[in-house]
């Protein structure tokens, strides 16, 4: 091959690369775009007439209350393996009464909310995308829409609210579960001291530690059923449409949980970081 | 029944999805108060789309709609869900809320706009226009999953009367059922319009046999056009091909499915 050919040919491929690259920035953003307009309309029509209070219960029901008995397993057993495994490591450099405020630090700012998140929006998240999206294969969307009715303000918005609500109640139930979790294992297991386990959680942990979890439960509440519901709204092609949206709705909201984490994280720690700078 | 009055009129109307080819290609059509007008034409010409166009589901990407005189396309997404309340629609699968009863989904449009009703000024009329559409009371409290496709289009028509509207929209609702059904479903579209005068029907199909039988009024897409509008004696005259086979194709089917349903009686 000549030079002149070889050089059309890598010439060719940084031009399809680019326009590769292109297209998938300009999808990416035309989507986040779409989504955050979604997300923006769902929370402000829940506040336009006529309220959908009814719904919003029988939402918040579903999302909190049938995911208790997930969250308590899931609770339970992360206390459990995590005080152990904090315990295992501390006794080696004889810090092993300081396994109780660890464990609760990393179950209140991290693990509470994380785990809640990931765990809702698997279980409620996929099940408002599949049937928003069945709705919509099944043209009920539209028939909502022929009735007057607003789809978004009668589906989503009570869905996107329920979830907000609930996500923190129920990260403070699965902090509570983990916390009895770690306490099972260390003191009625591992026989440490009972007083000074309490001691030093109430030592080490303040109130805002619990509450920086919370706040980012509802943040992780409002991400994943903006973006199941969202996949559940856009569905196309049937059955097969449905799947396909459900499974991508899940999977992007557990992306998302992980990726918002880190960034809501830095916000908070910010935050404090300027209001301790400002008060000093 | 010729009224000549306008409950819709759609002029120029264009679309396109990609900026490029358009779905409707200058549509220009008067849909006249108190007919039944049957839209037909082969598959992808348009008829859907101009259906979600009346309905204010989609804008056009120019020309103009006006439903009694009001033009929707400049209608924002409030006005829109206001002025549907004109409406009453049929869809082709009925489309019925799946976790609703046969009743709740024929009280669901009082519910929401006739909130000066007591629950069972509600429930009394749901279970007028259940019986009106032909429903028997021991399918009220049935689930849509536990219906037959008849039973799910009486309650979609019941649905779709429940706010007495003044425009009734049928889509497709004969494809995919039985001559019996298909039979059923016309005489009840036939009972319903006699017995609501006034009423505008609009009924999309492409099957020539339902729309000869009950139309006043058939408008034949072709391409994103009107090809014919007429009395359905006027299709049976028409000297364009296009017609001429579409026609001729209805009649055909017609035959086919009499000499069906006659050696089934046979037999």
């Amino acid at each position: 091959m000549s030079y002149a050919a070889r050089r059309e040919q890598i010439n060719k491929l940084i031009d399809d690369g680019a326009l590769w690259l292109w297209k998938w920035v300009h999808r990416f953003v035309r989507e986040t775009g779409e989504l955050c307009i979604f997300g923006y309309r769902a929370v402000v029509l829940f506040f336009r007439k006529p309220f959908r209070a009814e719904e919003l219960i029988n939402h918040m029901e579903f999302v909190g209350n049938k995911s208790l008995s997930i969250i308590f397993l899931s609770g339970l057993f992360t206390g459990l393996a995590l005080a152990y495994q904090i315990y295992l490591g501390f006794k080696q450099v004889n810090m092993a009464n300081m396994v109780g405020p660890v464990v609760a630090l990393a179950i209140f700012r991290e693990l509470g909310p994380v785990l809640t998140g990931l765990l809702v929006a698997a279980r409620a998240g996929g099940a408002m995308a599949a049937r928003i999206g069945t709705m919509r294969v099944t043209e009920q969307i539209d028939a909502l829409e022929v009735i007057g009715v607003d789809p978004l303000q009668y589906l989503v918005s009570p869905r996107v609210w329920a979830s907000v609500l609930m996500l923190p109640i129920l990260t403070a139930f699965f902090d509570f579960i983990a916390i009895i979790g770690a306490w099972l294992i260390t003191i009625k297991i591992l026989e440490m001291d009972e007083a000074q386990f309490w001691d030093r959680i109430s030592t080490w942990i303040y109130p805002y530690h619990i509450y920086e979890g919370l706040f980012k439960a509802a943040i992780f509440g409002l991400c994943f059923a903006v973006i199941c519901t969202h996949r559940g709204y856009t569905t196309t092609g049937g059955a097969a449409g449905v799947g396909s949206s459900t499974n991508r709705g899940v999977v992007l909201s557990m992306v998302f949980i992980i990726i918002l984490d880190f960034f809501v994280t830095n916000l908070i720690n910010t935050f404090y970081a300027w209001k301790e700078l400002l008060t000093r | 029944m010729n009224t000549n009055e306008s409950a819709i009129s759609i002029r120029d109307v264009r679309k396109s999805f990609d900026g490029r080819d358009y779905v409707l290609n200058g549509i220009n059509l008067e849909i006249e108060k108190g007919l039944i007008t049957v839209i037909i034409g082969y598959s992808g010409t348009g008829k859907s789309v101009l259906l979600k166009h009346i309905l204010g589901l989609l804008k056009p990407s120019s020309g103009s709609i006006r439903v009694f005189g009001q033009e929707i396309t400049t209608m924002d997404r409030e006005e829109l869900t206001r002025f549907r309340q004109h409406y009453g629609m049929l869809f082709q699968y009925a489309a019925l809320f799946d976790d609703m009863s046969a009743l709740d989904n024929v009280m669901f449009p009082l519910r929401e706009h006739r909130r000066d009703l007591s629950k069972a000024q509600m429930e009394e009329i749901a279970r007028a226009r259940l019986k009106e559409a032909g429903l028997d009371e021991k399918h009220y409290r049935k689930l849509p999953a536990e219906m037959s496709g008849g039973m799910r289009k009486r309650v979609g028509l019941a649905r779709a009367l429940a706010l007495d509207p003044e425009i009734l929209i049928y889509d497709e609702p004969t494809t995919g059922l039985d001559p019996v059904l298909t039979e059923m479903v016309d005489n009840l579209i036939l009972s319903t319009h006699n017995l609501r005068k006034g009423t505008t029907s609009i009924i999309v199909s492409h099957d020539l046999h339902a729309a000869f039988r009950i139309a006043d009024r058939v408008a034949m897409l072709d391409s994103g056009r009107v090809l014919l509008y007429g009395t359905p004696e006027d299709f049976l005259k028409s000297d364009i091909d296009l017609v001429k086979r579409f026609v001729a194709k209805g009649v055909r089917r017609e035959v086919e499915t009499a000499t069906e349903s006659g050696a089934r009686e046979k037999s």
